[in-house]
């Protein structure tokens, strides 16, 4: 193996994988802890654009239930008893705000699948709506209650498996990193197993599928069309509310103005890369996530010589910028062009159905029947 | 066992109609575009509620509540534009709606898998469950909307111009599927403005013009005129005289042209044609053959891979659109909402958009609209376009009309070369009569016609060569006073080679 890496030039190459493969246990955790937000935003684009959906507007849900998650929990840590239960650190103010944060993103979603399907507006400026006053009303209403300074409820905690699963050889640390999380985070692993399989096994997969991609021929073996987008973009409100919730009662303890950043459009592209199925977006998620892990092990422990020279005197920004990078060649299709639902953005028109009133003049004929 | 029977009178879509087909026959609904067809059909398919009169099922008035209420009383329509999903399997396709559980959840895919081969095996097809139906032909795909239905349990089946697309053989395939159900019993209201196969599968013809039943016909007492008259109201020339061609020198010469289509495969390879002025030179072809990449190419809209065009003389390979249209060079494009014209526009300027750069159109860079109109006003009238005004949009004029406009516009002027892509598709019989027509007056006037496309009739009427495209290939071309129906037919569906071998069988 030690020549690969004395080889001119491709050698460093060698060096960075074989370094790679070194950390990865390491790192593991903190990739798939910065996946969970991204990967549940992408389920959240899933839900929408698999029914003929746009959603620009996953990082403003985010957002809401983020702040949501937080103020209700810690308005409810004053008023109820937040003594800890269970597993994960469980509390009745955790709980709340975590309930508060899927609501409010359910709401959300309402508001965009009524004006994406019921209004028929351009579901690009919906999205881009809800960005927008998500920002505005998160910033202001976080500006008005810091004043006030209210105590944090605190966070769920990972789950504590026993060191005999996570000490396994070889799978051990995949255990450690994908299962030792708390609710959201395992929610997450749970929820692109069972989205993988209703997809394309349920009947609510095909016919998911078929109104994304023919709305139409769905509509005339008798599927509700509009129905059927109403639930699955307000079923992707509730993941949009676990993946805010995560930010601030799982990952961390506190609100900041705009602290999704950006998350929500990562999603978006994950959504794309991973060919609009719940394991690719998931894998597509932990790729984009892996960045901000290997900049960690390049601080902590950067590999010997002049690669790590090298790796160190990479600015962290470049580190951070590298999920934008991807996205960007990913979206430019480098990797290949993946084709999303056919129908996604095009309002579906039912044909008239309701009984239309006579308009010919009454007729002698008609009087006498009534 | 079964008769519908509806009554619906009042407004003008329907005009108290009655129909009503038997268990066992096959009633064919003839009519133009427009006539009501679709609308009696939406009736009897639960999306349009009648006014007046009742929908009678098996002696009884039932109220159709929309498509599901129709499917569970067995009644099932195969839509003109197919209602299948391409991304989705056969099966998938065929259970949508009406799903064999496992669970309350989980599909029952084995029992699918089963059902579907067995529903497929009854008309001796071998059918893979699991292949995705955008891979199938158009004839495939036909025969999945059919098992579709039967795999509702459909009594009544209703074909919306089940052939548009297809081949005279693939047709002929269809038809033997039909006449089996019929025998088994179903009924099938089969909707067309075919002539001669109305006359070839119907029990019953019933004509329906302007929303009124105008007649009723058994196909051994009638003919294709009677119909053609019925249908439209007046007598109608069903084959334009199209006169002798007086071909001159070549105008359009195609040399060993290549293109690729926007995934970058080849579906082009290596065609060589010339069309000489003075003479249609028609290319028949099933749509997904290439022929569609061919025309851009010509027409500038699409690169030319490798191959040589020419248009008298001038070497025309890449050519920018303009500059052909500079040349005398006319386009009718096949996609007349895509690319004939812009819908939202009046139809003042979509007349002038060859030309509303220049004088008199322009004078530097203001519009003299006096001149647009005038311009606009005279192609109205000498084409024949209904309009209230020429202020109106282009999207408020029906299908027919919109394509009048697009042909007085590109027919107009001093012209060398005319390409024709699907140039009657979807029209009525009027229309295309009346386009038909134009063609040929300007082969007369000693322009290069070539037409472009799937409607065999048309290009049997039209052209006097006649190429077919098969596999992005140009095989034979056969003189057009010697070529018959069914040879043009396998010059479509094989690309040629058995279609030479049955021309050389009837010479020998």
């Amino acid at each position: 193996m030690e020549f690969l890496y004395d080889l001119p030039a491709i050698g460093y190459v060698f060096q960075f994988i074989g370094w790679l493969i070194g950390v990865l246990p390491i790192i593991a955790p903190t990739i798939v802890a910065a996946a969970v937000p991204i990967g549940f935003g992408a389920l959240c684009g899933f839900m929408n654009e698999r029914s003929g959906v746009i959603n620009i507007g996953i990082e403003g849900m985010m957002l809401t239930a983020a702040f949501v998650a937080w103020w209700t929990a810690s308005l409810s840590a004053q008023l109820v008893p937040s003594t800890a239960f269970g597993p994960f650190g469980m509390s009745l103010p955790l709980l709340i705000g975590l309930a508060a944060a899927i609501g409010a993103a359910m709401l959300v979603s309402l508001v965009h699948a009524w004006l994406s399907i019921t209004v028929r507006a351009d579901q690009i400026i919906s999205g881009t709506i809800i960005n927008i006053f998500a920002v505005g009303i998160t910033g202001y209403l976080n500006l008005l209650i810091s004043q006030t300074a209210p105590p944090s409820a605190g966070q769920f905690r990972g789950l504590g498996l026993p060191s005999a699963l996570t000490d396994l050889p070889l799978v051990g640390w995949l255990i450690d990193a994908f299962l030792d999380q708390g609710p959201i985070g395992l929610g997450l692993i749970i929820g692109i197993v069972v989205m993988q399989i209703l997809l394309f096994r349920s009947r609510w997969g095909l016919r998911t599928r078929a109104v994304g991609e023919h709305p139409e021929a769905a509509e005339t073996v008798g599927i509700d069309v509009i129905a059927m987008r109403y639930r699955n973009v307000i079923i992707g409100g509730v993941f949009a509310g676990l993946a805010g919730a995560y930010l601030t009662i799982e990952f961390g303890n506190s609100f900041q103005g705009e602290m999704t950043n950006g998350r929500g459009f990562i999603a978006l592209a994950a959504l794309i890369f991973g060919r609009w199925t719940p394991l690719g977006l998931m894998g597509a998620s932990l790729l984009f996530t892996a960045s901000e892990g290997i900049q960690r092990a390049v601080r902590f422990g950067p590999p010997e010589g002049p690669l790590g020279d090298f790796l160190s005197a990479i600015p962290t920004q470049f580190y951070g910028a590298l999920p934008y990078l991807i996205t960007i060649i990913v979206l430019a299709g480098v990797v290949g062009r993946s084709i999303g639902p056919a129908a996604v953005g095009q309002p579906y028109v039912r044909e008239k159905r309701e009984r239309r009133r006579t308009t010919v003049p009454a007729q002698p004929a008609e009087t006498g029947a009534a | 066992m079964l008769h519908i029977t509806k009554r619906y009178p009042g407004v003008v879509a329907n005009d108290d109609i009655s129909l009503d087909v038997r268990a066992g026959e096959i009633h064919a609904l003839l009519g133009e575009n427009g006539a009501g067809k679709s609308t009696l059909m939406n009736i009897l398919y639960g999306l349009a509620v009648p006014d007046e009169g009742d929908v009678l099922l098996d002696g009884r008035p039932v109220e159709i509540d929309g498509p599901n209420d129709a499917i569970h009383r067995g009644i099932s329509m195969v839509h003109q534009h197919f209602m299948l999903v391409p991304v989705l399997s056969v099966a998938e396709n065929i259970l949508l709606g009406d799903e064999p559980m496992a669970n309350a959840i989980l599909l029952d895919r084995a029992a699918a898998h089963r059902r579907i081969r067995e529903l497929g095996e009854s008309f001796g097809w071998k059918i893979d469950p699991d292949e995705p139906v955008g891979n199938l032909s158009v004839g495939w795909q036909q025969r999945v909307e059919i098992l579709k239905a039967l795999y509702r349990q459909a009594r009544v089946l209703v074909l919306d111009e089940p052939t548009a697309s297809l081949t005279p053989q693939e047709t002929r395939e269809i038809f033997e599927v039909l006449r089996r159900l019929r025998a088994e019993g179903h009924a099938i209201i089969f909707i067309s403005h075919k002539l001669y196969e109305v006359l070839d599968i119907a029990d019953r013809i019933t004509v329906i013009r302007r929303g009124r039943v105008v007649g009723s016909r058994i196909p051994s007492q009638t003919d294709e005129d009677d119909l053609a008259e019925l249908m439209v109201g007046r007598e109608v020339q069903l084959t334009v005289d199209r006169g002798e061609s007086h071909p001159r020198e070549p105008m359009l010469v195609v040399a060993g042209l290549r293109v690729n289509d926007a995934k970058g495969r080849e579906v082009v390879h290596d065609v060589d044609f010339q069309v000489r002025a003075g003479e249609i030179f028609g290319i028949a072809g099933v749509a997904g053959n290439g022929q569609d990449e061919m025309v851009e190419a010509l027409m500038g809209l699409r690169e030319v891979t490798a191959g040589r065009v020419t248009i008298g003389g001038w070497d025309a390979t890449g050519a920018s659109p303009r500059s052909l249209h500079q040349r005398g060079v006319g386009f009718v494009p096949a996609d007349r909402h895509r690319y004939g014209m812009v819908l939202s526009f009046p139809l003042t300027d979509n007349l002038a958009l060859n030309e509303y750069y220049h004088s008199p159109y322009a004078r530097g860079m203001v519009r003299d609209e006096a001149a647009i109109r005038a311009n606009a006003e005279r192609i109205i009238a000498e084409y024949d376009v209904r309009t209230p005004s020429a202020d109106v949009p282009g999207s408020s004029l029906s299908g027919g009309n919109q394509q009048k406009l697009v042909v007085g516009r590109e027919f107009d002027g001093e012209l060398s070369l005319l390409v024709l892509d699907q140039p009657t598709r979807g029209l009525d019989v009027g229309s295309i009569e009346f386009i038909h027509r134009r063609a040929i007056d300007r082969r007369d006037a000693g322009v290069a016609v070539l037409l472009v496309s799937a409607e065999l009739d048309e290009i049997l009427e039209l052209s006097d060569r006649i190429g077919g495209m098969y596999g992005g290939r140009l095989a034979a071309v056969l003189d057009a006073r010697t070529a018959n129906r069914e040879e043009v037919g396998l010059l479509m569906a094989t690309g040629g080679r058995e279609a030479v071998e049955a021309v050389q069988e009837r010479a020998s």
